[in-house]
Formats: structure tokens, C-alpha cells, sequence
């Protein structure tokens, strides 16, 4: 086998080495399925309620993307602000690393109370907790314009609206592109804590049912079903980041020789 | 195909810029800083000037002050007869750094200006494919024949500079601006590009102001030298540069010209212990 296609493989590689000493492990040390199912049993659990946990999964999956959706409006807006003006920025910023900081599985049960149990309050955590990093790279991107540029620009009689449109925007795009990766996956933690403290459909409620029915194989099926959706999220903006700015990897933003 | 500008118009006997007795503070955080003081220079039009003089002596400042990006403290600039109190609309600037916007192709970038600067701004969407042929037609007299259609980074330094260059000219210009276009490239590139500049000019006559380190740069390509002290920058010489014209690479290799190099470098080895 070539380098290059060892190279390729290693992922899969590596996560079949993982499930097969996670089994390995549980055989050998005789765990009692209950404290830590083997795989195969995870999996059989799995097939066994697929259809129930397909419904659960595609919940799950709609409301992340409803609030990222949120996130990702929400986050341009105040981000093109934030790196519009100086005062803008330094009134909002104490303000916003305070919420950031705060820890949004404190806010679901606000959110139970203002909505009700349902899909409403995942929708908005995954929005709160993810649209934090859409705003902070939008801001960086317009923040490190060059200077000369600028002044390159100005001289010509551009106004700050010119500078923004045919500088500030296209250049903020791989910074955006760049926060939607971890956007997308903050906003799935996001809604599933909220599916776990108040709801009726997801994977997160799926496994706090499980959980309290003393079924661990399933646990661990929901765990593995986030596992797969987090990925394929991950991926897919992976994938749009580096179709749209193809010229930021191939070029030093500076454009510099 | 820049307007040719009569000799015999109003301003013939003004000169386009007009720095008289100027003072320039920055304000920093532990106090101010004074970058200029009392720096009186007049550019003919038409003319090549250049500014040399030790790092730090705010040579970069007055190139703000000339385009209008700074007010300044005390003193009066005029620009084509007009006191400068906004940015000038008739400067093209191009600096060390290209600076070129990597989402665009090389075209494109020259094309810049254009879609700020008016009346242009106002045509551009109508007569795109004119403007078009106007920066490819640039393009090729500084010998990029064939990139317009590339992307800055398939280009090398000289050549990125190239555009840079077309840009700050695609709007014809009455004033370019220079702060230390050639530094970051190689010897060879540079005096590669001290030929574009120098065929540019012949050919249009727009008036330069070239800020510079490289004092045979200077002596090679302006009609007037003036010599900033350090910090706080005054002009502290004007040397007018008498070589013929056009000039050719090989007159770096002539005793006349290594003379005028040779005093100006006595002359600023004085100015930096000063």
C-alpha cells in the first residue's frame, strides 16, 4: 500500500480500530452491558429502533438548522456592525462576551417558560449558542482590512459604504465560511441540552427516555446517531467553506509576493 | 491615452502640488508625535519629484497630507490650485505592498478605481467592455500581455506590483502618488520596473510624487530631489537632477550620475546624525 492511500484510509482506519477495542474491551473484561454496551450491541439497538430513531434524528436535524439558520442572519448583521464602527463595537462587545459566557443550558428553562416544551427553545439554543462566532469572525474579517487599501481607496473619493461593499464584504467571506464549521456543530450541542432538559422529540430526548428505561444500548445509539449527524454537518460546511473561497487558501490574504 | 494638458492652460505656471509651510502631530497615546514641521514643497506639473530621506522622517505622512487623507495642523496644501480640505479624487497611489484583492482577477482589480471614481462610476455598468479594453490595453504596455484574466497569486512580486501600478493609472490621473513601490522586490525586477514607471511617464507626463529609500532610484528617475531631515521631517535639500532624457539603465554606470549619488548619500549620512 502507497503512502497517499494509507493516507486516505486513516480515518476509517482509525475508527474501526476504535469500535473494534471498544468491543474487544468489553468482551474480554466481561462489562456489564449496563455500566458500558459493546458496540455490536449499540448497533443492534440501532437497527432495532431505526425507524422510531430515524423520526428523532431528522428532529433533531431541523431544529439545528432552523437555529443556525437564525445564527447565521443574526451573525452577519451584528458582525457587518461590529466591524462598521468603533463605538458600535466597543458598546456591544462587553455585552456580548458577557452572554457568550454564559452557559445556555441556564437559559432552556427560561425559554421553557416564555414557549413551552417543544421545538421552539431548541431552536433558539442552538441559535444563542452559535451565532457568538459567526459575529466575532464577520467583525475580525472587516477589522484587518489593510490600511492602504483604504487610504488607496479614499483617495479616489470612496465613501465608507464603497470600501465596505468592494473591500470589507468579499473579504470577510473566509472568515465567515470559517466560523460556519463551528457554528453548525455548537448549534447542534445547542438543541440537543435543550432536547435532554425540555422536549418531546430528538435524539437528546430519545436518549433521556432511554436512559431512565434503563436501555444503554440505545443510549449509546443516539450517542453514535450525534456522533454521524455532527459529522456529516461538519462536512458539508467544510465543503461549502472551501467551494466559496477557494482564492483565501489559495492566496496569503495579504496578497503580499 | 491620458488627455494631454496643454502647457498653455491656467495652471501652467502653478505647480499642481503645493505644500507650504506645513505641521503634522500624531496624536499617540503617550503624547503626540511630530512627523513634519514647517515642510514647504512645490511640485511643477507634469513634473517627477521625489523624496528621499532617512526611515522614520514622515515621508509616508505627507503623502496622506498631499491626497487629503490627513488635515494638517498648521500650514496650507493646495493641489492643482485648489486648498486641499478632503480627499483628492485626482491621485492615483500605489505602495510597498500591492495590495491587490485576491477575489479578483487582475483586470478586475485594475478596474477598481473605476467603479468609485466619477464620472466613470456612473458609465461603468453601460460601457464595461470599453473600460475593459482600456486596462488590458495598460496591462500590456507594462508587459502583462496575456494575465488579465489571472488571479493575483499566480503572478510574482514585479508583476503584482505591475498591476498595482495599472491600477493607481486606470482612472488617468493627474497626480501619482508612490510610497515605496519597488522595495520589497528583488534588484533586478526593480530596475525592470524602474523602466515601466519611466516609459509610463514619458508617455503621459501625469506628475509623480515618488517616496523612496533607494537614492538611485531617485536620481534615476525624477527631474527634482528633495531630501527630508529625520524626525521631525523638514525639507532640508532640493537637488534638480540635469541628466538627459530618456534616460537608459546604463546611465547608473556613468560618473555623472554615480556623483549625484555619491552627494546625496554624504548628505543624508548628515542628516541622520543631525
Amino acid at each position: 500500500m502507497t503512502n497517499s492511500t494509507l493516507e486516505r484510509l486513516a480515518p476509517w482506519l482509525f475508527t474501526i480500530a476504535l469500535f473494534v477495542i471498544w468491543e474487544a474491551a468489553c468482551r474480554i473484561f466481561k462489562i456489564d452491558p449496563f455500566v458500558l454496551p459493546a458496540p455490536s450491541e449499540a448497533f443492534a439497538a440501532m437497527y432495532q429502533y431505526r425507524w422510531p430513531l430515524m423520526r428523532h434524528s431528522f428532529v433533531t436535524l431541523w431544529t439545528t438548522m432552523a437555529g443556525f439558520t437564525l445564527a447565521v442572519v443574526f451573525g452577519i448583521v451584528l458582525g457587518l456592525m461590529v466591524g462598521w464602527s468603533r463605538t458600535i463595537y466597543r458598546g456591544i462587545y462587553p455585552v456580548m462576551i458577557g452572554f457568550n459566557s454564559i452557559p445556555k443550558v441556564a437559559i432552556v428553562p427560561i425559554l421553557v417558560v416564555w414557549f413551552g416544551i417543544g421545538e421552539i427553545p431548541a431552536i433558539l439554543t442552538a441559535f444563542l449558542i452559535s451565532f457568538f462566532p459567526i459575529v466575532v469572525n464577520v467583525a475580525t474579517g472587516l477589522a484587518t482590512m489593510e490600511p492602504e487599501l483604504e487610504d488607496v481607496l479614499r483617495a479616489l473619493g470612496a465613501r465608507k459604504l464603497d470600501i465596505m461593499l468592494k473591500v470589507g464584504i468579499p473579504r470577510t467571506q473566509p472568515y465567515l465560511f470559517g466560523s460556519l464549521k463551528v457554528a453548525i456543530t455548537l448549534a447542534f450541542v445547542g438543541t440537543v441540552v435543550s432536547e435532554t432538559i425540555a422536549s418531546n422529540a430528538g435524539l437528546g430526548f430519545v436518549m433521556v427516555q432511554a436512559g431512565s428505561n434503563f436501555q444503554m444500548p440505545l443510549v449509546f445509539a443516539g450517542l453514535l446517531l450525534l456522533a454521524v449527524e455532527g459529522i456529516a454537518m461538519y462536512a458539508v460546511f467544510a465543503a461549502v467553506e472551501s467551494h466559496f473561497t477557494r482564492w483565501a487558501f489559495r492566496s496569503s490574504m495579504s496578497a503580499a509576493a | 491615452m491620458f488627455p494631454a494638458r496643454s502647457r498653455g492652460n491656467k495652471f501652467a505656471a502653478m505647480s499642481l502640488v503645493d505644500i507650504n509651510r506645513v505641521t503634522l502631530t500624531y496624536k499617540g497615546a503617550s503624547g503626540g508625535v511630530l512627523a513634519l514641521q514647517d515642510t514647504t514643497l512645490a511640485v511643477p506639473q507634469g513634473d517627477f519629484a521625489a523624496v528621499v530621506g532617512p526611515s522614520g522622517c514622515g515621508k509616508s505622512s505627507l503623502m496622506k497630507l498631499v491626497t487629503g487623507l490627513v488635515p494638517p495642523d498648521a500650514g496650507h496644501i493646495s493641489v492643482f490650485g485648489d486648498p486641499v480640505v478632503g480627499p483628492v479624487k485626482i491621485a492615483g497611489m500605489a505602495f510597498q505592498n500591492p495590495n491587490l484583492l485576491p477575489w479578483r482577477t487582475v483586470v478586475e482589480n485594475v478596474l477598481l478605481p473605476l467603479e468609485i471614481v466619477e464620472p466613470h462610476r456612473r458609465r461603468f455598468r453601460s460601457e464595461k467592455a470599453k473600460y475593459r479594453e482600456r486596462a488590458e490595453t495598460l496591462l500590456n504596455t507594462v508587459g502583462l500581455h496575456g494575465f488579465a484574466d489571472r488571479y493575483p497569486w499566480e503572478l510574482s512580486g514585479g508583476m503584482q506590483q505591475r498591476v498595482s501600478l495599472c491600477r493607481a493609472l486606470i482612472h488617468q490621473p493627474a497626480l501619482l502618488m508612490l510610497d515605496e513601490p519597488f522595495a520589497a522586490l528583488d534588484a533586478f525586477t526593480r530596475e525592470e520596473l524602474w523602466c515601466v514607471l519611466r516609459d509610463l511617464w514619458q508617455e503621459n507626463r501625469f506628475t509623480v510624487i515618488l517616496v523612496t529609500h533607494d537614492l538611485r532610484e531617485a536620481v534615476f528617475l525624477a527631474d527634482k530631489i528633495h531630501m527630508m531631515s529625520a524626525r521631525p521631517g523638514r525639507i532640508v535639500l532640493t537637488r534638480v537632477i540635469d541628466l538627459p532624457r530618456p534616460r537608459e539603465l546604463d546611465i547608473c554606470f556613468e560618473p555623472a550620475f554615480q556623483n549625484i549619488v555619491h552627494e546625496l548619500r554624504i548628505k543624508i549620512a548628515e542628516v541622520r546624525k543631525a
